[in-house]
């Protein structure tokens, strides 16, 4: 078969076998072999710490992220509460930045928690390819002329070489991946000391000034939105701060203004009926 | 004959099922040499989900080696492209 299958298996087949050749006598292929399986063993656990480690990086990344949102928030209140609609503007947009990269990090996480798990799983494989074939090894030695040997060998040889070239694939593409989020995740960490957070979308795939043009009427449209909002929030909330605020001028102040279309009305009224007698 | 699915295991499949995966085989390659990212998802899906329905799991701790071998079920098009050129994707 010269399939995708047919192409992996003859690719694998002469790996495995371009490892066995090194060695020169079969009991040498067994142990040679076996030495190989525990080096690979030590590498995949150090590839699991790997993978873990960056994973809790992009989770600390993902808190101050979080936190950073919240601080903006609030600024945008703050911000707008003083009259800077600018102000209140540029940290929206800088919030919506920042969420758009959130999501990012949220599916990178997950990624990573994934590759994690199919490096244990399949570390759990080759420990248990490796315990039959530390068996095998010394049956095989035992028991078999050398003729005999030679056969058995490169079937439970290759069999775990299979093992070993499935192990080091799933390594290299754990460690693939988690080699991009390290830089990624270090370029986040610059902008983030540096304070350039417009600069986010910027570390997208490859976008070109349309797709970002697109993307800022997009966020514009949702900033606008949000600012829609605080704004009615706030025109609410302003008015009950003015109330309770300075006890005594603003309330008076406030119950004036409640009154005065009916005080006003009323004092026309007796004016103009003053106006009359005199 | 025995497959292996790398990333998952060794399947034990049986005679009859034996055509089918051939067929898509040949699916998944087509796939890759038009590029199709969507023709190559799906067939090669198809061809993983057949291994899964047809073949029996073989125990971690058996040593057979196997008569033919599949990628990851989530390689990518472009990793897949790279099986049939230079060194593949196996690490030395």
């Amino acid at each position: 078969m010269a399939g995708l299958t047919g192409r992996m298996s003859t690719i694998v087949k002469a790996k495995v076998s371009k490892v066995l050749d090194r060695a020169e006598d079969p009991a040498e292929t067994l142990d040679y072999s076996y030495t190989k399986q525990l080096e690979l063993l030590q590498n995949v656990k150090k590839g699991i710490a790997d993978v873990v480690t960056s994973k809790k990086r992009l989770q600390m990344q993902e808190t101050q992220m979080q936190q950073q949102v919240v601080k903006l928030d609030t600024q945008a209140r703050q911000a707008l509460a003083a009259g800077r609609e600018d102000l209140a503007r540029l940290a929206l947009e800088r919030k919506q930045g920042i969420q758009t990269e959130l999501q990012s990090l949220d599916s990178q996480i997950a990624e990573l928690e994934d590759q994690q798990q199919k490096l244990v799983d399949s570390e759990a494989a080759m420990r248990a390819k490796l315990e039959a074939f530390r068996t095998k090894k010394e049956v095989i030695k035992a028991q078999y002329s050398a003729a005999e040997a030679q056969v058995r060998i490169s079937e439970a040889a290759t069999g775990v070489g299979e093992q070993m070239a499935d192990v080091g694939l799933a390594m290299q593409r754990a460690l693939d991946k988690t080699e991009n989020m390290k830089a990624r995740a270090a370029a986040v960490g610059e902008l983030e000391t540096s304070g350039t957070f417009d600069d986010l979308t910027q570390l997208g795939s490859g976008k070109d000034d349309i797709d970002r043009q697109l993307e800022a009427i997009g966020a514009g449209g949702q900033v606008d939105d949000e600012l829609a909002k605080l704004k009615a929030e706030l025109g609410t909330g302003g008015a009950q701060t003015a109330i309770e605020a300075p006890a005594g001028a603003a309330a008076a102040g406030a119950l004036g203004q409640g009154e005065p279309i009916e005080g006003e009305s009323a004092e026309v009224e007796p004016e103009a009926e003053g106006e009359a007698p005199a | 004959m025995i497959v292996r699915i790398f990333s998952d295991g060794q399947y034990r499949i049986p005679a009859e099922a034996q055509a089918r995966l051939h067929e898509l085989d040949v699916e998944t390659v087509n796939a890759i040499d038009a590029g199709d990212e969507t023709a190559f998802t799906t067939s090669y899906g198809s061809l993983v989900e057949h291994v899964h329905a047809t073949g029996e799991r073989l125990a971690d701790d058996e040593l057979v080696p196997s008569d033919l071998m599949l990628p990851p079920a989530d390689i990518t098009l472009e990793e897949a492209r790279e099986e049939f050129t230079g060194e593949g994707l196996l690490p030395d």
